[in-house]
């Protein structure tokens, strides 16, 4: 049977178009391959700056939170909170930025080929894994040395990486849409994400906050995957009030960046 | 059976007015007027285009730069989608708009041929079974594993051209992937277009080298302000388009008496190229003769007067002088009166390309030139690659001023 294609003018239909997706799988392996090979490429240290950076804001994080504030709901010493929390954040600040850049940085392929768009943005989330699976090493490590319990939770700590994917996958795909045609994204983006880390409890317990301010901030979808990422390593209770909401709404978030990602893809071609 | 089918197909883009580059424009300029969504100017790259292309049919697409080929490529190679009509596609598609797209410097060759193969859709088995082959004709060898960045450009090109001629997509759409490459690169791209279609497949092919489209296409559709002129044979839509183009056609006509290039016994008025049924035309076929026809007046029947005929091809180089030798007036003057010399270049014997006509009238003895126009008219000789022809069966550039079909005898001395 051949395979026979009808192009027509764009539709007011919305459609992720999974199919498409699932028939250039391949490529997607081969982009998500090509990004993590290119990454470290022409670095001194190369794959190291996949330690040394998380280190280092641990470091920094550590020596300034022990010194002037005392967090006396954290179960676990402060540095294995602070990694916990910075790898998750480093994971999904550089994949948004990685990904909002990533089709005008594609610029050649999109004006040349045809392909399922989301591919570009989707494999510069996933090549961002890579580093985070070697901070979790790097985290399993330090709790050994520190003689942290380990608990069954630790199994479900990859359904919280993969909740962090959905949500940098979310972001990211709408800011790559959105920077086609406003390069605005390139000034506002880097700004946005640094004030997000700030009301995410990253380097700080949600538990310093009053009763209502945690509920406003279980609306951040970062919130619930920090939560629950880290009652998973650290073997605590699972806050799952938090943890729905932000799921739901990562969810939402994953809908609304496709949505928009697919009402612009047929524009790319001309307006990058 | 039809594998392309184009259908009413328009496509416009908006120009100028606001486009918004940044987010500031365009929220002042929804301040501004937040009701009205700005005029905006528009321009149509294609309209209404309707044709089909038969399964294993190469058809040539030609036409100034912002005829819309470009466009009707992207829309094709589903980049970019149609304002208007519909495109129905049987089989995979590949296109190459660009060799090389994909290709990332910081990669190894190696690694470049499964990326850029997965870019163009091809399966990675299918790239492996393919790996050895499509190394071999990239003749890269040791240089596999060398980031690419690291290649000349002609082992960049080779070894892209080598990914996407592998392809082996059942519609294959190419794009002046041919203007790239040194001599030996592109004779070994077109014998591998040439290969797929002759496996029966369809290939849309679009650029502006004549010769390649000559060679390569069994049909051409030529463009103009995203219209289709002409969809015919390839040597009558070459001549059209040709004749176009050139201020120089293939006929010449001086209607005036007073501009008439000429002196007191001898003036020129018209000079033509015939085909061989006596029509004019710009392109011909190698295989088949034509005719070179000056018309002129001869105003005084004191001399003797010799009409003659120098042909220069592409380069500027004279390919021969002739004279008429053969009429009752070599020797003797002719009568007053308007008289047509037509000479006969026969099929087989000039090279492909462009070749320029001068024409004159001369009197010998003494020596007297009465009037001499320079590129006065121009053709196109067409090599289609058909194997009848003295190319033969070779795809590539054939250098040469004359193509002529020799005779060859090859006898075995011992086995």
């Amino acid at each position: 049977m051949q395979e026979i294609t009808i192009i027509k003018p764009e539709t007011s239909r919305f459609q992720i178009g999974l199919k498409d997706l699932w028939i250039y799988r391949e490529l997607l392996y081969f982009m998500t391959l090509r990004d993590l090979k290119i990454r470290y490429k022409q670095t001194a240290i190369g794959v190291f700056w996949a330690i040394l950076q998380p280190v280092l804001t641990t470091a920094i994080f550590t020596a300034i939170f022990t010194s002037i504030a005392r967090f006396e709901s954290i179960t676990v010493p402060y540095p294995l909170f602070a990694l916990s929390g910075i790898l998750i954040w480093l994971y999904v600040n550089t994949s948004i930025t990685m990904a909002s850049n990533s089709l005008v940085g594609n610029a050649n392929l999109v004006t040349k080929i045809y392909f399922p768009r989301l591919i570009v943005p989707l494999a510069a989330t996933l090549s961002g894994l890579l580093d985070l699976l070697i901070g979790v090493f790097l985290l399993v490590l330090l709790m050994l040395w520190y003689g942290a319990a380990f608990s069954a939770q630790m199994l479900l700590a990859p359904v919280f990486i993969g909740l962090g994917v959905i949500l940098a996958t979310a972001i990211g795909t709408f800011f790559a849409a959105v920077n086609v045609k406003f390069r605005d994204v390139k000034f506002a983006l880097p700004f946005a994400l640094q004030i997000w880390m700030f009301l995410s409890p990253v380097f700080y317990p949600l538990e310093i906050l009053s009763e209502k301010w945690r509920l406003v901030f279980a609306f951040n979808p970062l919130t619930g995957i920090l939560l629950g990422f880290r009652s998973s390593m650290f073997g605590t209770p699972y806050d799952w009030f938090a943890i729905g909401i932000s799921a739901a709404f990562t969810l939402i978030l994953l809908m609304f960046g496709f949505f928009v990602f697919k009402k612009m893809e047929n524009d790319f071609a001309d307006l990058i | 059976m039809t594998v392309i089918k184009v259908d009413n197909v328009s496509k416009v883009y908006k120009l100028g007015g606001p486009s918004h580059n940044s987010l500031r424009d365009a929220l002042a300029s929804f301040v501004r007027s937040p009701l009205s969504r700005g005029a905006r100017e528009s321009i149509d790259a294609l309209k209404s285009v309707s044709f089909d292309v038969s399964e294993g049919e190469t058809l040539g697409i030609i036409g100034n730069n912002g005829a819309g080929k470009s466009t009707l490529l992207k829309i094709l190679s589903r980049i970019t989608k149609p304002s208007a009509g519909e495109i129905e596609l049987r089989g995979r598609v590949g296109s190459l708009l660009e060799v090389g797209t994909g290709f990332h410097s910081e990669l190894s060759g190696r690694e470049n041929i499964f990326l850029n193969g997965a870019i163009l859709g091809m399966k990675r088995a299918e790239i492996e079974q393919k790996f050895d082959e499509i190394v071999a004709f990239s003749e890269i060898g040791k240089f596999l594993d060398t980031a690419v960045k690291h290649y000349s450009s002609g082992m960049y090109m080779r070894l892209a051209f080598a990914v996407a001629a592998h392809l082996e997509p059942e519609i294959l759409i190419v794009d002046e992937v041919l203007a790239v490459g040194d001599m030996a690169f592109q004779k070994k791209c077109l014998r591998k277009m040439r290969d797929i279609g002759e496996t029966g497949r369809t290939v849309l092919f679009v650029s502006h080298d004549m010769q390649s489209i000559g060679r390569l296409c069994s049909r051409v559709i030529w463009l103009k302000d995203g219209e289709i002129v002409l969809d015919g044979e390839t040597n009558e839509v070459i001549s059209a388009y040709r004749t176009e183009q050139s201020e120089t056609g293939s006929e010449r006509i001086w209607s005036e008496g007073s501009k008439r290039p000429g002196n007191d016994l001898a003036k020129l008025s018209a000079v033509r190229v015939l085909d061989k049924n006596g029509v004019p035309a710009s392109a011909i076929d190698i295989r088949e003769p034509l005719f070179i026809e000056m018309e002129y007046e001869i105003l005084s029947g004191e001399k003797v007067v010799v009409p003659n005929i120098h042909l220069y091809n592409d380069f500027g180089v004279c390919v021969f002088v002739s004279h008429d030798w053969q009429s009752e007036w070599r020797t003797k003057p002719r009568p007053r009166g308007t008289y047509v010399s037509r000479m006969k270049i026969p099929g087989n014997f000039l090279a492909e390309g462009a070749f320029l006509v001068t024409v004159a009238a001369s009197t010998y003895t003494p020596m007297e030139v009465h009037f001499v126009v320079r590129d006065a008219v121009l053709f196109h000789v067409v090599d289609s690659i058909d194997g009848e022809t003295a190319r033969g069966d070779y795809a590539g550039v054939l250098p040469g001023i004359v193509r002529p079909i020799l005779e060859w005898e090859t006898e075995i001395l011992n086995s």
